[in-house]
């Protein structure tokens, strides 16, 4: 009933194309994350979604219904700013309310929707105060607050955790997933270029690269099966090594790829032998940077901690099953 | 022990060096301000005129009020107090600063809503509309003078063509018309100045809370009415006062466009009169003075009245 479907969806401001022929299909109660690298069009493709910007060619539809020139309000939809929005010279019931003002619900449907939502949330003792006099991560949550009150079909959220400190984006992070638990019926659009985020919160991830997208599919699909190079590298972290010459032309490619983690160290003789330059310890985690002979700088990942000292000099192997395989192109090489 | 000691010896540091940068304008506000304030306050309590400022005598108040009796049991009431052609005077400016700050922020506030949306020109707009605040008061003044001239101003031609008035009106000079001219002015030439103030506040709101507001469904007046407003509403109070203080100082246009008219007489034209023209320098500091305690009475008012955050405490 809420799905969301965009049909060669393409924007322009002016005469600069931003996004381009953009194909896509959200079920009901799908989560999906938009990521892709800063200035690619996460933000304006929600705001198309959200009716904030017009749509320049092709069509937006939502729950089967064309949206393209639908007003923002009426499209029942629900967005979370990256800088919160909240009203500065309202409280935060008020903030929450404003909106159910405008939608003419009785007094008392107000109340108990910004009880309902504020009890959710755990914000409810701070009903009286003002914006400004919260934390950054108590903003926050008015403002996902403000938008459950709405009871949107689709939930946009853009870049929501970007302003918050590590550990608060990590809770917050996990009280979005609960909160997408007890709203199982609504999709879930969420804007963001935390890997992390994307990985850990996504039904499906759409990465997006210079206005169109690369590919759509399952966290596992995009991490086990990239669709370009720009996938592979931009999902992972740390990122996937690229190796070019006589390594990838061995396997008749342009460029190999392996992720730092499918690489093993085998000090009783392996296929590469290099030099250490770097390690850097996280304690669940070791990186290993070496200088590989006759194929370049290659990062390795080692679990636990281990001793392997900068200037030693060390074999490897990886795992011929997690190798990946490009063209000049960029495009995946069946192996 | 030690941890508080160099901390205190740290801000007795920061209080010396904030007097030292505070001194020249405390110095300068002293010697510019307080010092000509304080003689005209002394002076109005003595009977000093315009060549016998030396011998200047003290005579108590009674340049204020006095009672004379006149022996056979009646008597009258002199000074500035009793003096009706005073009061006009400050009914006057009273007058002339609610009506012509209310349509400055009116105008202004419509001025700066319409500069502060996106469209071509923007930049060159802005500067235009400075331009009757950009030139000298005496020089406007002048200028509308000789527009709302009865025989030859362009307004009288206009209004005649189009058939508004049926014989010239002599603006300047008429009682009745002398008043709304120098509204007319004023309004024109401070128009800018609110606009621009204000226009610094409408900056100042932050933008994504109206896209809130669209997805909200929030129609655009209430959306003004409820956002906008309470947020400029600071920046508007000052802006106010800002004008208030100016525009009961009034002088220079009264001055120059509607010369020795009662119905434009305000008390900075009624103390001018009486220091320089009648030779009753006493008097005339009087005036001053009261002019002084009325524009602190009705801007601390103000100020109390808005309950004004002058001290950020909003923010
Ligand atoms: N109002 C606008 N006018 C002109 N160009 C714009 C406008 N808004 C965005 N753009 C351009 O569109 C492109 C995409 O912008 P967008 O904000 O969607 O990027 P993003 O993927 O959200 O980036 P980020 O991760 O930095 O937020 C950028 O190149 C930007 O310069
Ligand atoms: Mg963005």
């Amino acid at each position: 009933m809420a799905s969301v479907e965009l049909i060669n969806v393409s924007k322009s401001f002016g005469k600069v194309e931003v996004l381009r022929d953009i194909n896509l299909s959200l079920e009901q109660g799908e989560f999906v994350v938009f990521v892709g690298p800063s200035g690619c069009g996460k933000s304006t493709l929600l705001r198309l979604i959200a009716g904030l910007e017009d749509i320049t060619g092709g069509e937006l539809r939502i729950g089967g219904a064309p949206m393209n020139d639908v007003l923002p309000a009426k499209r029942g939809i629900a967005m979370v700013f990256q800088s919160y929005a909240l009203y500065p010279h309202m409280s935060v019931f008020e903030n929450m309310a404003f909106g159910l003002e405008q939608a003419k619900l009785s007094r008392s449907d107000i109340e108990r929707r910004v009880h309902e939502a504020a009890t959710m949330l755990q914000i409810e003792p701070l009903l009286d105060r003002k914006p400004r006099q919260l934390s950054g991560g108590q903003r926050q949550r008015v403002a996902i607050g403000r938008a459950i009150t709405r009871d949107p079909r689709v939930f946009l959220f853009d870049e929501p955790l970007s302003n918050l400190d590590a550990a608060l984006r990590v809770d917050t992070r996990l009280e979005i997933a609960a909160l997408r638990k007890r709203l199982p019926d609504t999709t879930m659009i969420y804007v963001t270029h935390d890997q992390v985020e994307a990985m850990t919160l996504a039904d499906r991830i759409v990465v997006l690269n210079g206005g169109i997208v690369e590919q759509v599919g399952t966290p596992m699909d995009l991490y086990e099966r990239p669709a370009s190079q720009f996938v592979a590298g931009f999902i992972g972290s740390p990122r996937m090594n690229f190796l070019s010459g006589p390594v990838a032309e061995a396997h008749g490619a342009a460029c190999l790829g392996i992720r730092p983690e499918h690489i093993v160290l085998t000090p009783e003789g392996g296929d590469w032998t290099g030099r250490v330059t770097l390690t850097e310890r996280l304690g669940s985690d070791t990186f290993v940077h070496v200088e590989a002979e006759g194929i370049g700088p290659v990062n390795i990942r080692v679990e636990g901690r281990t001793d392997i000292a900068a200037g030693s000099t060390i074999r490897m192997t990886p795992d011929p099953a997690s190798i990946h395989l490009f063209d000049a192109a960029g495009r995946p090489v069946a192996r | 022990m030690p941890e508080t000691s160099r901390k205190s010896r740290l801000s007795r540091n920061r209080t010396r060096s904030a007097w030292l940068f505070l001194a020249p304008m405390l110095v300068t506000l002293f010697i510019v301000a307080a010092w000509p304030l304080g003689r005209t306050i002394w002076f109005s309590f003595t009977d000093a005129s315009l060549d016998l400022m030396a011998d200047a005598k003290w005579v108590g108040i009674r340049n204020y009020l006095e009672y004379v009796d006149w022996g056979d049991g009646e008597g009258q009431y002199y000074g500035l107090l009793a003096d009706a052609r005073w009061w006009r005077s400050v009914w006057n400016t009273v007058r002339f600063a609610v009506i012509s700050v209310a349509f400055e922020t009116l105008f202004g506030l419509v001025i700066a809503l319409v500069l502060n949306q996106q469209f071509r020109g923007r930049g060159l707009v802005r500067a235009a509309v400075l331009v009757p605040w950009a030139i000298p008061t005496i020089v406007s003044a002048k200028m509308w003078a000789w527009m709302m001239h009865d025989q030859f101003g362009i307004l009288n031609d206009m209004f005649l063509r189009l058939g508004l008035i049926s014989h010239p009106v002599a603006w300047t000079a008429s009682p009745d018309t002398a008043m709304i001219a120098v509204l007319i002015v004023d309004i024109w030439k401070t128009t800018p100045f609110m606009a621009l103030l204000i226009l610094a506040g409408l900056q100042m709101v932050p933008q994504d809370i109206y896209e809130a507001a669209r997805l909200d469904g929030v129609p655009a007046w209430r959306t003004f009415r409820k956002v906008t407003l309470p947020l400029i509403m600071p920046a508007i109070l000052v802006a106010i006062v800002f004008r208030a203080l100016d525009a009961l100082r009034i002088f220079d246009i009264a001055y120059v466009l509607t010369p020795n008219t009662d119905a434009t007489r305000t008390m900075s034209v009624y103390a001018r009169e009486n220091l320089f023209d009648y030779d009753q320098f006493a008097y005339g500091s009087a005036a001053s003075t009261l002019l002084f305690l009325v524009i602190a009475l009705i801007t601390i008012t103000f100020i109390l009245a808005t309950r004004m955050d002058l001290e950020g405490r909003n923010t």
